[in-house]
């Protein structure tokens, strides 16, 4: 269960003139929920553009199993990937394409399936996120929940053995969101997929993190892994305590900020 | 994927249980083994009133064998069989109960749009009906915010204004004069070949400058505006709409109507005729060009002919036209811009249609101001 399925290695994110987030080491294990944590503008999305592919670190590398990203060509570096699903945060549905076509797309391009035999997988893909009947809907048809679980279909069209997040339950109701945690739990449970995702919300960090990055902006770089519970009870970092406390530190028990979750 | 990966698929049947046996490895790339017999048992529902499962011989597995599994348990329920699924792997079992946890709402399937060739007629005459209604409606509206800008009652945006002059005049510059200079020198070859038959080389001025003033200048003028302004106009205002900035200046208090779409409208029609101006000028050079260095004419001859031919009123109309030219552009743009859906494929789709639209009111106008002045006299 714990090996470790991506590693990231001495990496350091910067654009031209100025250094984001440096010296990065963590790894990520098969089946984790690894959740990356910082402040509104400290790099977390834009460590999600590294590590699938999007943006070239400006010092060290990502290992997906053992195989690094960036010294692959670019050949290489696709078929990675293609192992991979990502679901952007506002869904990146293509527009011009009802729901059916967005997500047959990767399958007809990158599979030899039969039309029949892909119009059944965009069936089930749909209803496993809750949208059965809407495969001829298009995006801007739909409200701002149902584009994203929509997005989440077609980040699982290939059958990806990695899922990148970027804030899943940003903009969703708090009934939706936690729909979405347990959409997301379930599909790791039953799918045996491994997710990384970015969130700020404390509710989905604690219901569903195995794992975890903190980012700081100030140092510009991690000061902390591990199970967010386990930071919450055992870190002695006042910005973490402050991060996963909403400032609140008297507050500092688990079952305060989340009655309910097991 | 080159070697082949072994999945099995077998059914029994034992008095009135039907067991389906999944064997080897259900993954994407494999071979798939045809369900279609057991389907057709499932559907015809001969004495069977129950449906197993096993996966004793399963090794990896996918969402192909998810996909055939609905597909066996769907024509199971359909046909009221019972169909127990509790065999199943338990991570099977997770994903059946997330694809059956939302029902599919009643309704939400689209039918296929009729394609009867009488539906698809109807339908384009509702469309150019609708059309037609929103043209007449924007022009009102149009006309109420000019009024409104007139009396006083509304305030344009000094810096709008200007940055959308400049926008449409100086740097629509260098292809007006690339596009006009062509022009001009090519109707002077073209009319060169022919006057050239009579000996009457001297007439290519007049020909060159009646064309460019009273017509061609502004018409050239106008078609790369439409191609170049009316589609910028039409995707910005649609990338404003798609990303409902218009919602949030109407909420901030500004009619979008007087605050985007007029300053654009008036710089356009105050810069049309410049260009057009300009065109001419561009034309006339162009045709000079040609006549002086191709044929026995000289600069300062083939000048003075211009002169005595071209008059102060076919300036007068040529730049009359262009600022016709200029309205309709900017209405076609704005129009199809605040029309815009709220999709990327929508901003697209207005800026081709502003183009689309834009080149025939130009054209349509033309031919009807050319007909009224020919009637007139002028």
């Amino acid at each position: 269960m714990a090996s470790p399925c991506l590693t990231i290695k001495d990496m350091t994110l910067a654009y031209p003139d100025f250094i984001i987030q440096h010296d990065l080491n963590f790894t990520i294990n098969q089946g984790d929920i690894f959740v990356i944590m910082g402040s509104s503008g400290c790099g977390k999305s834009t460590l999600l553009m590294h590590l699938i592919g999007l943006m070239q670190p400006a010092k060290g590398d990502v290992f997906y199993g053992e195989e690094s990203l960036w010294q692959a060509g670019q050949q290489a570096r696709q078929r990675i990937l293609q192992r991979t699903g990502v679901l952007f945060q506002s869904g990146a549905l293509l527009s011009s394409m009802t729901l059916f076509e967005n997500i047959a797309l990767p399958l007809t391009e990158h599979t030899r399936l039969s039309a029949q035999r892909i119009r059944l997988l965009v069936d089930y893909k749909l209803a496993l996120v809750g949208l059965s009947g809407f495969a001829d809907f298009y995006p801007a048809e739909l409200s701002g929940g149902m584009q994203k679980r929509a997005g989440l279909a077609r980040a699982m069209a290939l059958d990806p053995e990695i899922l990148f997040f970027d804030e899943p339950s940003a903009g969703l109701d708090p009934v939706s969101a936690k729909l979405m945690d347990d959409l997301i739990r379930s599909l790791r449970d039953h799918l045996g997929a491994t997710i990384v995702m970015v969130t700020h919300e404390l509710a989905s960090i604690f219901a569903i993190g195995s794992n975890g990055v903190f980012l700081d902006t100030e140092t510009k770089t991690m000061i902390a892994t591990g199970s967010p519970k386990q930071l919450l009870t055992e870190s002695n970092d006042p910005k973490i305590i402050r991060f996963l406390t909403r400032g609140e530190t008297d507050n500092r028990q688990t079952d305060n900020l989340h009655p309910g979750a097991a | 994927m080159t070697d082949k990966i072994a999945c099995a698929f077998h059914a029994s049947q034992q008095g009135t249980t039907l067991e389906a046996t999944f064997s080897g490895d259900w993954l994407l790339s494999a071979e798939i083994p045809a369900l279609d017999p057991l389907l057709t048992q499932l559907d015809q529902g001969k004495g069977i009133n129950r449906l197993i499962f096993s996966t004793k011989g399963l090794g990896s597995w996918d969402s192909l064998l998810m996909t055939d599994l609905i597909r066996l348990i769907d024509a199971g329920k359909k046909q009221g069989i019972d169909v127990d699924t509790t065999t199943l792997p338990e991570g099977i079992q997770g994903l059946l109960s997330l694809v059956y946890a939302v029902p599919e709402p009643t309704g939400a399937r689209r039918k296929p749009a009729s394609s009867q060739w009488l539906a698809v007629l109807g339908n384009a005459g509702l469309q150019l009906y609708q059309d037609t209604q929103a043209l007449i409606a924007f022009i009102g509206e149009l006309a109420i915010s000019m009024t409104m800008l007139l009396r006083g009652k509304s305030r344009l945006r000094p810096v709008d204004f200007w940055l959308n002059i400049q926008e449409c005049g100086p740097s629509a510059l260098p292809i007006i004069t690339l596009i006009s200079l062509l022009v001009g020198l090519i109707l002077a070859f073209v009319g060169a070949v022919q006057l050239a038959l009579f000996g009457a080389e001297m007439y290519i001025a007049d020909m060159v400058g009646l064309g460019m003033t009273r017509d061609m200048g502004g018409l050239m003028a106008a078609v790369i505006m439409t191609g170049r302004t009316g589609a910028t106009f039409a995707a910005q205002l649609g990338t404003m709409q798609a990303n409902s900035e218009i919602d949030a200046l109407k909420t901030m208090g500004f009619e979008p109507m007087s605050f985007l779409v007029l300053p654009r409208l008036l710089a356009l029609i105050c810069i049309m005729p410049l260009l057009c101006l300009y065109a001419d000028l561009m034309g006339i050079i162009g045709g000079a060009w040609v006549t002086v260095n191709f044929f026995d004419v000289s600069l300062t001859q083939y000048l003075d002919r211009t002169a005595s031919a071209v008059h102060l009123k076919d300036f007068a109309m040529g730049v009359t036209k262009c600022a016709v030219y200029g309205v309709l552009i900017a209405l076609a743009g704005c129009l199809r811009g605040m029309q815009c859906g709220r999709s990327a494929s929508a901003v697209g789709d207005a800026t081709t249609s502003a183009v689309v639209t834009g080149i025939v009111f130009i054209v349509i106008s033309d031919a009807l101001m050319t007909m009224i002045c020919n009637r007139l006299g002028i």
